[in-house]
């Protein structure tokens, strides 16, 4: 397919209102020449993956954006960066990339993005309506985005998220065509215990193993009868574009695509889940083989959300922590931890308020050599070892926060699908 | 000899280097280090491995849009591999070629092959062209 662009975006894309502009347009359009697509299509919104700083070419390139003029032509949320500007933690980055990770952040706040500095965006107030064309950014942003809101979006990688937001415009392909929302493959749950189903401890086993048994391919779940809830959804859709490139998944009867049983939807292929499947994929999420200690818990992945805290804050009854743990938010969570007068209330216990950043994005723990981690996230069970050098155990929140008390890894072991 | 002809989705300069053949696809945020070229994710089965300077087989790639900026920064660090060959166009991986571009760094190319051909190359030298050439030396 030969991409067709119009004539305002060919000017665009040659300078007509200015180098910054004129940059987002050839990174889009190039873009959607790799993808095939047949034209570009006007977004709504836009969510930034892309202010993280891995290194100093991210800065200089926002910073050239910066200085080319271009401003964000829709709505802009912004991902987490690599510092925690609200000053709740201290991040371990060396002089000089601290001061190009701040550069950075400056440069996307100069392009007009917004500081929301979180990878649960939808839960800090931007949901973009149901069938509306996004460009967002962040794994877990964008399979919340497209299967729990049904606003369309593809997987936006740094940079084109931003140039995409720049030019109000996606490549017209992928998720943003109907057709290519329809399931090919039936994930079928109903043979795990509904108990199991209902509990948190769920949400990011499954999700890490839908992840690996799909791919990129789309999914429907069946034999879910209650809906899980918003904060399970998105433990899910982390820990399944964790594991596979997934980017949308339906649930029969809860997901808003999937609800009315859609006419039509015939799956090629079924897989039947069984308990000794998610057994092994728990089992997988940890790499510390029989720690006798933790050194650190760490919850977060996605951000928390305010039940969450509460839910953090009920299993903690008010005891003290032997070994830190990491609790990773947004500033729409902090907001209210502060009004609230929690946030003392949970540092004092030996909590570690995380906000506009986490602990697999930047150095926070301290380095420590066969560190064992502690995690109820799917994200970070996948994430941690490579990034932070720990090990990890994966948990419920609750193993997690009795672990944390005693130092100790504290399972209560019945957690296995069945 | 194995010579095989790939689409060629990003250009680059003609050259030719090691070839470093992944078995299983990989995510590069969380599975490479960007200032090294490492493989850093324990899980996979080239844990340890170098792609910098290497011509690169990806059989495919997993998780993070962090991708592109992890490939840039290995542009930019002097780090990248010498040519990437991909089973599937990633757009979100080749963008990070795309930008470092647009900044005029020195971009290596990327070519499309199907993955059952990447195996020929293993512990090869290989060339590439800007016609899409793939050769082992």
């Amino acid at each position: 397919m030969t991409l067709q662009l119009t004539d305002e975006e060919r000017e665009i894309a040659a300078g007509s209102q200015g180098e910054g502009a004129a940059m987002a347009m050839r990174i889009v359009v190039e873009a959607a020449r790799l993808l095939g697509a047949a034209r570009l299509i006007p977004i709504k919104s836009a969510h930034i993956d892309g202010a993280l700083y891995h290194g100093d070419s991210g800065t200089l390139l926002a910073e050239r954006l910066v200085r080319g003029g271009a401003r964000v032509a829709v709505r802009s949320t912004l991902n987490v960066g690599a510092l925690d500007l609200t000053g709740c933690s201290q991040i371990r980055l060396p002089d000089q990339q601290r001061g190009m990770a701040r550069r950075m952040m400056s440069a996307y706040a100069e392009l007009g993005c917004e500081a929301s500095w979180t990878c649960a965006p939808y839960q800090a107030g931007h949901r973009p309506e149901f069938g509306t064309d996004v460009a967002w950014g962040e794994s877990n942003a964008v399979v919340f985005c497209n299967s729990v809101l049904g606003a369309r979006t593809n997987r936006y990688g740094d940079f084109l998220d931003i140039a995409c937001a720049i030019s109000a415009r996606a490549p017209e392909t992928g998720l943003h065509l109907p057709a290519n929302r329809i399931p090919a493959v039936n994930v079928d749950f109903s043979a795990l215990d509904r108990e199991f189903l209902a509990s948190d401890v769920a949400w990011p086993v499954l999700g890490s193993l839908y992840g690996r048994l799909v791919g990129d391919a789309i999914g429907i779940i069946t034999g879910v009868e209650t809906d899980p809830g918003e904060d399970d959804l998105k433990a899910f859709g982390a820990a399944a574009a964790s594991s596979g490139a997934v980017g949308l998944f339906h649930i029969d009867g809860i997901t808003p695509e999937a609800r009315n049983g859609e006419a039509g939807w015939q799956t090629s292929e079924i897989i039947a889940v069984s308990p000794e499947m998610v057994a092994d994929a728990r089992s997988r999420l940890s790499t510390a083989i029989r720690p006798d200690r933790i050194d650190a818990v760490a919850i977060g992945s996605p951000h928390l959300s305010i039940e969450e805290f509460r839910r953090l804050e009920r299993a903690l009854a008010g005891r003290k922590l032997s070994v830190p743990l990491y609790a990773c938010t947004g500033r729409h969570a902090l907001h209210w931890l502060e009004e609230s007068r929690r946030r003392k209330a949970l540092e004092a216990l030996g909590v570690v308020i995380v906000a506009d950043t986490c602990v697999v994005v930047t150095p926070i723990m301290r380095e420590l050599a066969g560190g064992v981690l502690m995690t109820n996230s799917g994200k970070f069970a996948h994430y941690a070892p490579g990034n932070t050098g720990y090990d990890v155990l994966y948990a419920s929140l609750e193993e997690c926060v009795e672990s944390a008390v005693s130092g100790r890894p504290t399972l209560n072991g019945i957690h296995h699908g069945h | 000899m194995a010579i095989e002809i790939g689409e060629v989705l990003v250009s680059g300069k003609d050259g030719s280097a090691d070839a470093l053949v992944l078995s299983l696809p990989i995510s590069f945020w969380g599975g490479i280090d960007p200032t090294s070229g490492t493989v850093i994710d324990p899980r996979h089965p080239d844990h340890r491995a170098s792609i910098a300077g290497k011509v690169l087989f990806l059989p495919g790639t997993i998780g993070s849009s962090s991708a592109s900026a992890v490939l840039m920064e290995l542009v930019h660090a002097g780090k990248a591999p010498a040519a990437i060959v991909l089973h599937e166009p990633d757009a979100i991986l080749l963008v990070g070629l795309i930008c470092a571009r647009e900044m005029a760094w020195q971009t290596p190319p990327a070519f499309k092959l199907n993955r059952e051909r990447h195996l020929q190359f293993a512990s090869r030298r290989v060339s590439f062209d800007s016609d899409g050439r793939i050769a082992a030396l």
